[in-house]
């Protein structure tokens, strides 16, 4: 329940940026929202969806939450896609070209840069997108600033008639703060969408002449960007440095250096130029401190402003006080010693697999088959790469396994004589651009083994529903794909279909085997849901036989995180080769009872303590 | 009211209450009047991965974050964990420390040595440190998600306001969604409190 829906104006709440922007979209009369999740940005859509006057969808991938949110302002409705940074590389091909076309409703466009890299898979700018397709950009620094600016975003989009990004980072997303509600929802009245072929239809004849408007448009919102009230000047008492800074960068400028002259920047492109000459004209020296590219310091040396920034800042991750002090301060002629601080040495925490994870069957299977070259994917089976599998070789973008894998087949190298190509894929994944690459394998007569792990949820994001789920964005009962019907609706032939549960372990192992060895496309698809959803179902715990425990280590190689190793002995074998006994526990409070770790234990000391006759229930696919 | 800033990092693992405990400091320095700021990175948190949650409040706070040397407390939910985020602690500042020990995976196969007595190191480095079993605490109570409430009742007495306001902060969000946990909870914020004082 999300406590401040209806919430009156004026009453202050602490709130993530994400939860501010939901208020922002419901208080700005938005009447569609879509996005598909990924972090940071995922809660944006999951708050929206606890307002009811908003219809909110999750859409299979960020293209069609873009286009949604395009039909809708249209049909003149305000409306709000929402994704993270890589998110706005899928959905760029329908904003290049409406940004010339123009929208009718409010059409907001957040998106979430994951600066510092915690949860992606690269660290890219989007404000690069807001010069390339001729958007303004506004960047909030904290919740209360996403709240003013997703506001205005609507009212700057539908006077502009251009879509408007609101570019947000980790900081601003995942950061709780005070936000003050300035209003409650105001609705608006959507006029239906009126035809008029010369404006929306983008045929040459009819986007040529909207070219010379998209630039006028840019010239008018430079002038908008000057007088906008969402770029400040704090006024400091230090004038040798003033710094020009956006979004987060700016509360740890305003933290590290408090009495240096600020012009902090809200509408940040086109950028007011103007405004930055005549605050450059008050400061020794002009500093741009932006995460991450130096956009606005090219923009502003172009200008003939001398500035200073990324030759002294890092063209990477967070501008926190640690970064900057050391930094700025040989700017200022000031000594700057590294603080002498305790060091600790402790093991690193990587994430890991869950206990029950159903990936951690087809995981086993691969890291016990040689001669596999394994392309990866999106989703929380990327873990699959680390300890203690090592069976994932590659991870690029959505989708990419099938189609790279179907590459690496047709490019085999050397060294790839022997190896069969497996790709690795998520249900959500394989739904959001995994199966325009399996379509092509099969048109192209490839052969990759597909390993679709059907897990039923968006895993890595805490488990969000998708058309494979049978369930939407509200938890309402929605139509459920069937994978195997829709692999073989692609083209694979039904014999090279494999369904499996994959807690089976000698099962997985040997589907694994005989799949790959096939010289067509093959889909083996997993069955068992998320273990963090509600969807599973958990089992009592097992425990370990102290007695019959001969220290394999066999089920230690599952990678389940439940299994601990209680003690080491080196002993002597046979051959005269020291060979090291590992012997295990299960944590009690941590095993789910899936029985994985049963299949791999030949002396049968792993049991589960005696209480009634255990249950399994296996979900039923479609 | 204190006019300077206040930072509190609470540190552990994915699925320990870490974030909610972070919520309910925060939640309670908003309800004393101060300007409140509380920062995570989660991405993966939940795949057993290390979890830091940064509570900064004063009269009014820019960045989010905390920076090495800069938390006036420290709160360890798992004994490893504490020792890895000590750094960031002041040289005056208070550690308060779960003693529960959770070895990851890559841990478990030998890679890595769990430190063989994670609290007393963090004695060595002089700061004021406290450690107790909270799940023991929680056990005896009846239910291990307790180790949340505990941990918070045994910094309570080192916060810039009164231990009730937050002990208020905690029964009161129970009271209103969990209500048959509301008691049991007060009860664990004051064996906390006590086990924060030996």
């Amino acid at each position: 329940m999300n406590a401040v829906v209806y919430a009156k104006a004026a009453s202050r709440h602490l709130l993530s940026g994400n939860e501010a922007v939901a208020r922002a979209a419901w208080e700005a009369g938005a009447r569609v929202a879509a996005a598909y999740p990924g972090t940071p940005a995922t809660e944006i859509l999951e708050y929206i969806a606890t307002y009811p006057d908003i219809y909110s969808e999750w859409s299979v991938n960020e293209k069609v939450a873009v286009e949604v949110a395009i039909g809708a302002s249209l049909a003149g409705s305000r409306a709000l896609a929402a994704m993270k940074h890589v998110g706005m590389n899928v959905a760029s091909d329908a904003f290049m070209t409406q940004s010339l076309a123009g929208v009718v409703g409010g059409l907001v466009i957040v998106v979430a840069d994951d600066v510092g890299l915690s949860s992606s898979q690269n660290e890219q700018d989007s404000r690069y997108w807001g010069r390339f397709g001729h958007m303004p950009i506004l960047e909030p620094a904290d919740s209360q600033e996403a709240y003013m600016m997703v506001k205005q975003a609507f009212d700057l989009s539908e006077e502009y008639e251009v879509p408007v990004i609101v570019r947000m980072t980790t900081r601003v997303c995942h950061v709780k703060a005070m936000v003050e509600f300035t209003g409650e929802r105001i609705e608006r009245r959507a006029p239906g969408f009126q035809k008029n072929p010369q404006r929306w239809v983008m045929t040459p004849a009819n986007a040529k002449p909207r070219l010379p408007l998209m630039h006028e448009r840019d010239q008018t919102l430079r002038q908008v960007a000057e007088a906008s009230d969402l770029n400040e000047t704090f006024k400091g008492s230090d004038r040798r440095i003033g710094f020009v800074t956006s979004g987060p960068a700016f509360m740890h400028v305003r933290e590290t250096f408090p009495n240096a002259p600020v012009l902090k920047l809200g509408f940040t492109c086109p950028a007011p130029i103007d405004q930055i000459r005549t605050f450059a004209g008050t400061v020794d020296t002009l500093v741009v401190v932006e995460e991450t590219e130096p956009l606005l310091e090219t923009e502003i040396r172009a200008a003939g402003i001398a500035v200073r920034g990324k030759d002294v800042l890092p063209r990477f991750g967070e501008l926190a006080p640690s970064v900057l002090r050391p930094a700025i301060k040989p700017l200022l002629n000031e000594p700057y010693a590294v603080p002498n601080r305790a060091q600790t040495d402790v093991f690193p925490r990587p994430p890991t697999m869950c206990a029950s994870c159903p990936h951690l069957g087809p995981y086993f299977a691969l890291s016990h088959i040689r001669n596999l070259n394994i392309i990866g994917d999106i989703g929380c089976y990327t873990l699959g790469a680390g300890h203690p599998w090592n069976a994932l070789d590659t991870c690029t973008c959505m989708g990419a396994s099938l189609s790279m894998a179907h590459g690496m087949d047709k490019g085999r190298g050397e060294s790839d004589e022997k190896k069969h190509m497996v790709a690795v894929i998520g249900d959500s994944t394989f739904l959001h651009m995994g199966m325009q690459g399996l379509l092509n394998m099969v048109y192209n007569r490839g052969n990759v083994t597909v390993l679709l792990l059907d897990n039923r949820s968006v895993g890595m994001t805490g488990g969000q529903e998708n058309p494979g789920t049978g369930e939407d964005l509200h938890g309402l009962a929605a139509p459920r794909v069937d994978f195997a019907k829709l692999v073989e609706a692609l083209g694979v032939r039904p014999e090279r279909i494999r369904m499996v549960d994959p807690y089976e372990l000698p099962t997985m192992v040997k589907l694994v085997r005989e799949e790959t060895k096939m010289e067509e496309p093959s889909v083996i698809i997993t069955n068992r849901p998320c273990s963090l959803t509600d969807r599973f179902e958990k089992f009592r715990a097992y425990s370990v036989i102290d007695e019959k425990c001969t220290g394999c280590g066999n089920c230690i190689d599952l990678g389940c995180p439940a299994i601990f190793v209680d003690r080491r002995e080196t002993v002597t074998a046979k051959n005269g080769k020291n060979k090291e006994l590992v012997f295990a526990r299960i944590d009690a409070n941590a095993c789910t009872g899936c029985h994985m770790c049963v299949e791999t234990c030949a002396p049968e000391a792993i049991v589960q303590p005696p209480l009634s006759n255990r249950v399994i229930r296996i979900q039923p696919h479609a | 009211m204190l006019d300077r800033i206040t930072n509190i990092l609470v540190v552990g693992i994915g699925g320990q209450g870490v974030m909610t405990a972070a919520e309910m400091l925060a939640r309670t320095a908003m309800s004393q009047g101060y300007d409140v700021k509380k920062t995570e990175v989660a991405g993966m948190a939940q795949r057993g991965g290390v979890v830091s949650s940064h509570v900064r409040f004063g009269p009014k706070v820019y960045s989010p974050q905390i920076d090495a040397g800069e938390a006036d407390l420290l709160i360890g939910f798992e004994a490893a964990e504490a020792l890895r985020w000590l750094p960031w602690l002041r040289p005056i500042g208070v550690a308060m420390v779960n003693t529960l020990r959770i070895a990851p995976p890559i841990v478990s196969a030998g890679l890595y040595d769990y430190p063989a007595d994670p609290i007393g190191a963090l004695a060595t480095f002089g700061i004021e440190a406290h450690a107790f079993d909270a799940g023991a605490i929680a056990d005896e109570l009846g239910n291990a998600k307790l180790v949340n409430t505990i941990m918070l009742g045994a910094i309570s007495d080192c916060l810039p306001f009164p231990a009730d306001a937050l002990k208020a902060c905690i029964v009161e969000g129970f009271r209103a969604y969990k209500p048959k946990l509301a008691e049991i909870n007060a009860q664990a914020f004051d064996a906390g409190r006590q086990a924060g004082h030996a």
